[in-house]
């Protein structure tokens, strides 16, 4: 039991260190945004699960409260991430030089226009 | 021989996970615009409670859940904040 959480936990922390890594060396902060919440959901998962497993073998009872931190990442890292991209969206915009902003500016109408014509 | 196996693997995740805080840190340090550096920030939080629950898996501790739970709340709430700010100037309006 004990080798399936020292897996589980090195696994959990290659996943942290993946989404690091590729924060550090991706060029745009557009691609910047998708590594560390690979980290955030999938390496938090998996600690979380050596953790889940180790516990529950040390007490000899069903251990489930370190789910908690988990359900808590899973909601709150596509809700912060979302906030800071349509930040940085909004700053790029409002400075006028960068293409992804003129891009989703000039799809939004077009999605809502083709909507419509569907309606 | 377990045990001093999972001993073995929570420091290599550990030394994993002061690896990944440094790349996180000199993202912090370099990076060219406010929002990566909250984004680095954000990876250093959910790194650091990586870290802190790895301790408490090596040292057979179940209170440490308590501390890593106030620091997943806390990097939510301070991220969040920080977006708002860059997004609207201000954080509460």
């Amino acid at each position: 039991m004990s080798t399936l959480t020292g897996i589980l936990v090195v696994l959990g922390a290659l996943f942290a260190l993946a989404g690091s890594v590729g924060l550090l060396t991706l060029r745009s902060f557009y691609e910047r945004v998708h590594p560390p919440t690979m980290g955030a959901t999938l390496g938090t998962g998996l600690v979380l699960a050596a953790c889940v497993v180790h516990f529950s073998d040390l007490q000899q009872r069903l251990v489930l409260h370190h789910m908690l931190i988990g359900v808590f990442m899973f909601v709150s890292t596509p809700v912060t991430y979302m906030i800071l991209v349509r930040a940085a969206l909004h700053r790029d915009a409002a400075e006028g030089h960068d293409h992804l902003a003129r891009h989703g500016a000039s799809a939004a109408p077009q999605a809502s226009a083709s909507k419509e014509g569907g309606d | 021989m377990n045990a001093s196996f999972l001993d073995t693997a929570c420091l290599a995740a550990q030394v994993i996970l002061g690896v990944a805080f440094v790349c996180a840190s000199i993202r912090l340090v370099l990076g060219p615009r406010a929002q990566d550096r909250v984004l680095s920030l954000d990876t250093l939080y959910v790194n650091g409670m990586l870290l802190v629950l790895t301790h408490g898996l090596r040292t057979a501790n179940p209170y440490v859940f308590e501390s890593a739970l106030v620091i997943a709340v806390l990097g939510f709430v301070s991220t969040t904040a920080l977006a708002k700010f860059l997004l609207r100037g201000e954080v509460i309006e």
